[in-house]
C-alpha cells in the first residue's frame, strides 16, 4: 500500500466520520463533500479517471448542493439543544461495528483474493463512449428513463399543497 | 496488506459508518447522507476489484459504477424532496416526531 493511499484513505474516512457526528448539519454536508472528494482522489489513483470525475461532477457538484439546499429549506440549519441520535441509537451503532468486523474478517482470511496486483487496464474515454453506444446501450436508455421519472416525481413530490388541505 | 485489501478495508469502514449515522441519527437528511455514503462504499468495490481483478482490461467496472452513481443521483433527488414534503406536512425533519404508521 502506497503512503498516498494511505493519506487519502485517512481523509476519506475521518470526514465522513465527521458527517456522521457533527452537531450542525451544515458542517455535515460539507464533511460528506469533502469525503466524496477523497474518494474522487482514490478513484484516479487506481486509474479509473473517468468515474473519479464523475464522482466530482455529480456528487461534490450536484448531491452536495441538493443536500445543502434541503438543509435550509427544512430549517434544519439552526442548532438546537436536543439530543442529536434517535432513541435506540447504541443497538444502530453496536451493529455497524459487528458489520465492520465480519467484513474486515472475511477480507483479510479471504483466500480467494487475487495477492499479486494485476497490470493497471488502460481504458481511455472513448473506449467507454463506444462501449456505452454498442454494448451498455439499453441500460443506458433505462437510465435516462429512470432519472426523466425522478426528476417529475420529485418535483410532484415536493409541490406546494393546494389551498385549504392541510 | 494487499493494495486491495487496502481499497475494500476502507469501504467496509465507509459502509459501517454510514449505516451508523443511517440509522442513529435523528434528522432525516443525515439518514440520507448516510445512505450516499453507503453507496460510495459500495462504489469503491467495484472499482478496487475492476482496478486489481485478474480479468482487467475490460470496462464492466466502470460501466457499473457510472450507472450506480446515476441511480444514487436520483435517489438523493427523490429522498430529499420526500424530506421537505414532510416538512411541510409536520414541521420536523427529525425521524422520531414521525410516527403516524407506528402501533
Amino acid at each position: 500500500m502506497s503512503p498516498v493511499f494511505i493519506i487519502l484513505a485517512l481523509v476519506t474516512f475521518m470526514a465522513a466520520a465527521a458527517a456522521m457526528t457533527l452537531r450542525h448539519l451544515v458542517h455535515c454536508a460539507l464533511a460528506m463533500a469533502v469525503s466524496f472528494v477523497g474518494l474522487a482522489a482514490i478513484y484516479l489513483q487506481l486509474n479509473a479517471q473517468f468515474v473519479g470525475f464523475a464522482q466530482v461532477l455529480v456528487y461534490v457538484g450536484a448531491v452536495a448542493i441538493l443536500i445543502v439546499f434541503a438543509i435550509l429549506l427544512t430549517r434544519s440549519g439552526e442548532v438546537s439543544n436536543d439530543s442529536i441520535v434517535a432513541p435506540g441509537w447504541v443497538w444502530g451503532v453496536g451493529m455497524a461495528v459487528v458489520i465492520f468486523a465480519v467484513i474486515g474478517w472475511a477480507v483479510l482470511n479471504s483466500p480467494g483474493l487475487p495477492v499479486e496486483a494485476a497490470e493497471a487496464p488502460e481504458v481511455t474515454v472513448r473506449q467507454i463512449g463506444n462501449d456505452l453506444m454498442t454494448r451498455y446501450v439499453v441500460p443506458l436508455e433505462v437510465v435516462g428513463c429512470l432519472l426523466t421519472a425522478a426528476l417529475i416525481g420529485a418535483v410532484v413530490i415536493a409541490l406546494r399543497d393546494r389551498e385549504g388541505e392541510p | 496488506m494487499t493494495p486491495l485489501q487496502g481499497c475494500l478495508l476502507l469501504s467496509a469502514l465507509l459502509f459501517a459508518v454510514g449505516f451508523a449515522g443511517a440509522v442513529s441519527r435523528r434528522n432525516a437528511i443525515l439518514a440520507l447522507i448516510g445512505i450516499e455514503l453507503m453507496l460510495n462504499a459500495a462504489n469503491l468495490n467495484f472499482i478496487a476489484f475492476w482496478r486489481y481483478g485478474e480479468h482487467g482490461g475490460g470496462t464492466g467496472g466502470l460501466m457499473f459504477v457510472v450507472f450506480a452513481i446515476a441511480v444514487a443521483a436520483a435517489e438523493a433527488a427523490v429522498g430529499l424532496a420526500l424530506i421537505i414534503a414532510l416538512y411541510r406536512h409536520l414541521k420536523t425533519a427529525n425521524l422520531d416526531e414521525v410516527k403516524g404508521l407506528k402501533g
